[in-house]
């Protein structure tokens, strides 16, 4: 039964991918493109995102426990680094060629789209070129 | 600089409607498993293939099979709108490059971060969603009206 809650939650994530026009590359690209004729749509889902977010995440902190006793896994209060920003900032750059985040290119990789399929599997090399051989050479021996 | 704004593609209500289900779906997934529904996270729990633990992979299976099959669960009921992808596909496959990098440095892309991150009012969320916002309006500028696109 959780697997299936956690199914329904990235169904329910699609669709608001979907509905809020976020799966769209070139409404994204619009809503980047402040110089271009500017579609400010996409600010909307932030707006309507954030609050639920915030007062969901409140009182599931208050509970400590997710609805099956388990233990939340919640990010540690790490410093803000370095890698954080510069990270950001490349996947600013690809976001913005594209107009593809990680949750629309899935969304309309499934909706069929080959341009989503290259772009995805592009994505998963990125991860694994960052994952895999860059950490290592960067760890400390 | 004057702003146009294109208001034949202004829809501020469905944007607004669906960040709401966006924010309720990552409440629900911290409320049924205790994860933050970052996309790039859970993709990259899935590329980890050594050393993991019990559980690792089930959960991030069922969530990203919601995003995948969401577009033809929607399709039963409504019109699914088009996605128009202009980029031609060596942008295509450096753009998901730089996706996929980045996001993993920074430890999280515009779901983990602008929604989750921001709405727990991380100091870490909010310091990287204003990197890749930052980015995404500079790289847009560049590409579009630069170095003409």
């Amino acid at each position: 039964m959780q697997t299936i809650f956690v199914f329904i939650a990235g169904l329910v994530f699609g669709f608001g991918l979907i509905i809020s026009g976020m799966s769209n590359p070139a409404k994204v690209i619009h809503f980047l493109d402040i110089a271009g004729s500017w579609d400010p749509s996409l600010a909307f889902v932030m707006l309507g995102a954030i609050p639920v977010a915030f007062v969901g995440f409140r009182l599931i902190e208050k509970q400590g426990q997710t609805v099956y006793k388990e233990p939340l896994h919640l990010p540690g209060t790490q410093r803000v680094n370095r890698s954080l920003v510069v990270g950001g900032f490349v996947f600013g750059v690809g976001w913005a060629i594209a107009g593809f985040c990680p949750g629309p290119a899935l969304v309309a990789l499934g909706a069929g789209y080959g341009k989503a399929l290259v772009f995805v599997v592009a994505m998963i090399a990125g991860i694994l070129i960052h994952d895999h051989p860059f950490k290592r050479a960067m760890a400390p021996a | 600089m004057g702003i146009t704004v294109d208001w034949a593609n202004f829809t501020p209500w469905l944007s607004l409607f669906g960040g709401v289900l966006i924010g309720l779906a990552s409440v629900m997934l911290m409320a049924y498993k205790g994860r933050i529904a970052g996309i790039s996270g859970v993709v990259g729990g899935l590329l980890q293939f050594s050393n993991a633990p019990k559980g690792h992979f089930s959960w991030r299976v069922a969530f990203v099979l919601g995003l995948l099959l969401s577009s033809a669960l929607y399709g039963l009921i409504w019109e699914v709108p088009t996605s128009v992808i202009d980029a031609g596909y060596p942008l295509l496959i450096v753009a998901g490059l730089l996706v996929g990098f980045g996001t993993r440095m920074g430890s999280g892309c515009t779901s983990g971060h602008a929604v989750c991150g921001v709405g727990r009012l991380s100091p870490r969320s909010i310091v990287a969603t204003l990197s890749f916002m930052f980015s995404g309006f500079v790289t847009a500028y560049l590409v579009f009206h630069v170095f003409g696109g």
